[in-house]
């Protein structure tokens, strides 16, 4: 689960990580009365939205206005959040089609020395979190990564100690971080690390984390990710979801305890298993279709889901045919073959439909399928699918 | 022989009491696999179908000699499960519940390599010496003895897998279901090394998905030390940047993780890699040829 920059400045602050004083608004008049309300002579005024890349980003049709603007009046405050508020910002993370700002957070300005980056993930290689901190602050890490990996320096810690003193005075050493700053460094990083695993993240970015002239490390940014099985014992972040920032039919599919993703083919598939469900858009792929989505009914789908499945998948206007691929495990395909008999009265089929089945019960089911009115392209295997549903969809 | 598990393991299930343990317990005992009993926490004495349940770990080795376990338990309560089997000494750990705080498996796995235990999965679906010992909650009857240790991150892909291989008369030795999540007990290098020693694997199938290095490392690797003949399919190539595609490990971020990236590491290490999932079977046959 993902939270926006001004949620998790608020986080920040509680878990005692040092941020500048800011204020959400959703008007640019409230954008004003923030800028008043800081006192400063300066402002950033920054998009809220869930995808990174905002200062480099721009409004579509828009190039000039970015989704990050440091104002000097209450009447730039005002421009600024008028010029993004309601509109979509497209930036390195969105895709070309951008997402709509609904929200903007209006910050303090403060005197910067250094910029840096600081991120935190689970390692997948040493199975460990991993605190990684860089010169490169401000820019793409992803380039940096791939340009100067030397930049980046990388501390693993254990999660029931966090980050050792030695971690921070070694990776201070390398950023040549001294005196209050490398005191500031200690403690912003301990706590950083801390949060991380107290609040059960999966990524934790700040990108710029700012040294300011006095030497205070500072999070001008906070880009967090929440770990979604460990949300059972969160249940107060439940509230900072943003459901505006989620796909219409992703969110639908969640309720349903549906695994959905949407692509931009015309191929509708619906497949039991994760991996099952991936090959299954990659041989559409490979057979010249172009497949509509990602969809996993799960091991023990009952019949209600496979028919909100159906409904979902065939809402999407773009679909002109559906394939269903079930290798019936615990999931039987006899439960298959009578949730699609009974989804086909309800929702009603105006696209073709290929339909393999194997594993579990699989002759009961072919034969249900044949002995209802429901038309159904049948096909033996995942390759005779793949054909059948590109052709019929041609 | 087989790897990890044969007819004379004998398995516990964690949670046996709920309906998904209960349930696929019972199917492994119809298998062949000889279960000893259960566990679970205040329901020790009781009795489920004619399989003596027992409070904790340690009581269910001590009066069973169970050297496997499977774990049904809830997520909240997985590591917990996990680390009370490793420290009953239990052997194999096939840990099948799906949802497991990531964090909560870092805690788990530094104590797991620590110790002589051997942990697979979570979010997995077990693992199979077909017509010996079915641990988790594949379909037995798709399996065959055979020569293909087959090794997997997904559950149905690789029931696909299993299937095709049988087709082809090739059977399996054993397969293994790894995992869906970003930090698993065991990867495709500790199953290498397991296959390259077992004498009744004559060839080994990898299937792997987008997300994480795990594929890159285990060509390395192969390269390097397994002698057998290898196939692999990577699921995937179609998957969108950014977007969880089921298992949580399953992700491409940051422009890492990507199909691409792992079939050209596998290609380098001499790997056959199948173009299309329905041809994970020939991939192997055409494998054995090459070699």
């Amino acid at each position: 689960m993902k939270i926006h920059e001004y949620q998790g400045k608020e986080l920040f602050r509680a878990a005692g990580v040092p941020v500048l004083e800011g204020h959400m608004v959703t008007t640019p008049e409230e954008a004003a009365a923030a800028y008043e309300k800081l006192g400063g002579k300066i402002a950033v005024v920054k998009a809220q939205i869930h995808a990174g890349g905002r200062g480099k980003g721009n409004i579509i049709d828009n190039p000039d206005q970015k989704g990050v603007v440091l104002c000097k009046s209450a009447e730039e405050a005002k421009a600024a959040a008028a010029g993004l508020l309601g509109k979509k910002l497209v930036t390195i993370q969105t895709g070309p089609e951008g997402q709509t700002v609904g929200k903007v957070f209006v910050e303090a300005g403060c005197d910067i020395a250094r910029e840096l980056y600081l991120g935190i993930v689970v390692d997948r290689v040493s199975c460990k979190p991993v605190l990684m901190v860089s010169t490169e602050g401000g820019v793409e890490i992803e380039k940096v990564a791939e340009e100067t990996p030397e930049l980046i320096h990388k501390e693993g810690f254990d999660p029931a100690i966090g980050l050792e003193p030695f971690q921070v005075r070694k990776i201070c050493k390398k950023l040549g971080i001294e005196g209050a700053a490398a005191k500031s460094a200690f403690k912003f990083m301990t706590a950083m690390c801390r949060f991380f695993i107290d609040y059960d993240c999966s990524l934790a970015e700040i990108n710029p984390l700012v040294i300011t002239g006095s030497g205070e490390m500072i999070a001008l940014d906070a880009k967090i990710t929440f770990d979604e099985n460990a949300m059972f014992r969160h249940k107060d972040l439940e509230s900072l979801r943003d459901l505006s920032e989620e796909e219409e039919s992703e969110i639908r599919a969640g309720k349903a305890g549906l695994s959905y993703v949407k692509l931009d083919g015309n191929i509708a598939c619906l497949v039991n298993g994760a991996g099952l469900a991936m090959s299954t858009m990659d041989i559409i792929k490979y057979h010249g279709g172009e497949p509509a989505n990602f969809l996993d009914v799960g091991g023990g789908a009952n019949a209600a889901q496979v028919t909100e499945a159906f409904r979902i998948l065939l809402s999407d206007k773009n679909c002109k045919g559906v394939l269903v691929n079930i290798f019936g495990g615990i999931a039987r395909c006899t439960t298959i073959a009578s949730a699609l008999i009974e989804a086909s009265k309800e929702v009603g089929f105006t696209v073709p439909l290929v339909v393999r089945l194997e594993g579990t019960e699989v002759e009961e089911g072919r034969k249900m399928l044949e002995e209802s009115d429901v038309d159904v392209i049948t096909a033996v295997d995942l390759t005779d699918a793949a054909k059948k549903i590109v052709a019929a969809t041609a | 022989m087989s790897i990890l598990v044969d007819k004379n393991t004998k398995v516990i299930c964690q949670g046996i009491t709920g309906n998904a343990g209960k349930f696929h317990a019972m199917g492994c005992r119809d298998y062949g696999t000889q279960l000893v009993g259960g566990v679970t926490p205040g329901k020790g004495g009781q009795d489920v179908e004619g399989m003596p349940v027992f409070d904790t770990v340690e009581e269910a080795v001590q009066q069973t000699g169970a050297d496997a376990t499977m774990i049904f338990v809830p997520p909240p309560f997985t590591a917990d499960a996990i680390l009370e089997a490793v420290d009953a000494g239990i052997r194999i750990i096939a840990a099948i519940t799906e949802g497991v705080p990531v964090i909560d498996m870092v805690r788990v796995y530094e104590k797991v390599k620590a110790s002589g235990s051997i942990l697979i999965g979570p979010n997995c679906p077990g693992l199979i010496t077909p017509g010996e010992c079915k641990i988790g909650i594949m379909p037995g009857y798709i399996h065959t003895p055979g020569k293909i240790g087959v090794m997997s991150r997904s559950g149905t892909l690789t029931y696909e897998a299993v299937w095709q291989t049988s087709s082809l008369k090739l059977g399996q030795s054993t397969c293994v279901g790894l995992g869906g999540d970003p930090i698993v007990g065991t990867n495709y290098i500790d199953l290498f090394k397991l296959y390259q020693e077992d004498d009744q694997t004559e060839a080994i199938l990898m299937i792997g998905e987008i997300g994480g290095s795990a594929e890159e490392e285990a060509a390395a690797y192969v390269k390097e030390h397994v002698t057998k003949p290898v196939a692999a399919f990577i699921a995937g190539r179609t998957a969108p940047p950014g977007k969880r595609m089921g298992h949580a490990g399953a992700i491409i971020s940051g422009g890492k993780g990507t199909a691409e990236e792992k079939v050209a590491a596998l290609e380098d290490a001499g790997i056959v890699v199948a173009p299309s999932p329905a041809e994970m079977g020939e991939a192997v046959l055409k494998a054995i040829k090459q070699a």
